[in-house]
């Protein structure tokens, strides 16, 4: 899983029909110091995530695995909302 | 799977129900000199380990095997214990 920020939303309204009613955030991937890196990724929401909120952010296949999105066409799902990183060793 | 730090733990109240009860935390990956290489990332524990550990974790859709009873959308899970940094033989 990666650490992540939310930039945006997107809004489709033409999409395969497993994705109705899901919620498509925009994330850009994060370290764990929370400086930005490049590049974002479309991601179904299954928390209610809010904008510039930092995510955890499940990639690949496991992503369908989260509760609301059996056999949903998804590769990267929003799983939770973080609260704290906590780093002890650089 | 690769070898890995736990270098932190991370906190998220707010998640996906089928992430209920399990703990997260930062695992840097390492190379056979036990030398950083690529970015930290957040891994499912399935072994208990703790922060400054030597682990390995796989990725994929396999890091869900170890709550195969349960779907647990996870990439990135931690599925043992490196008994010291002097068992790994190079």
């Amino acid at each position: 899983m990666i650490i992540a920020r939310i930039l945006g939303t997107v809004v489709s309204t033409q999409k395969d029909e497993r994705l109705h009613g899901k919620k498509l955030m925009i994330v850009r991937p994060i370290n764990v110091d929370g400086s930005d890196t490049t590049g974002y990724v479309v991601a179904v929401d299954t928390v209610g995530a809010g904008f510039h909120e930092r995510v955890l952010v499940v990639a690949g296949s496991s992503a369908r695995l989260a509760q609301g999105l059996k056999d949903t066409p998804v590769d990267a799902a929003i799983v939770g909302v973080i609260d704290t990183v906590d780093v002890t060793t650089p | 799977m690769q070898l890995a730090r736990v270098i932190g733990t991370v906190v998220a109240t707010v998640k996906n129900d089928s992430l209920e009860g399990r703990k997260l935390l930062i695992v840097q990956t390492l190379d056979k000199n036990l030398q950083s290489i690529g970015k930290p990332m957040v891994a499912v524990d399935a072994v208990g380990a703790g922060v400054g550990e030597l682990v390995f974790w796989c990725r994929g859709k396999e890091a869900s095997f170890p709550f195969k009873r349960e779907d647990t959308p996870t990439d990135c899970t931690i599925v043992g214990i490196v008994d010291s940094d002097n068992h790994v033989t190079r």
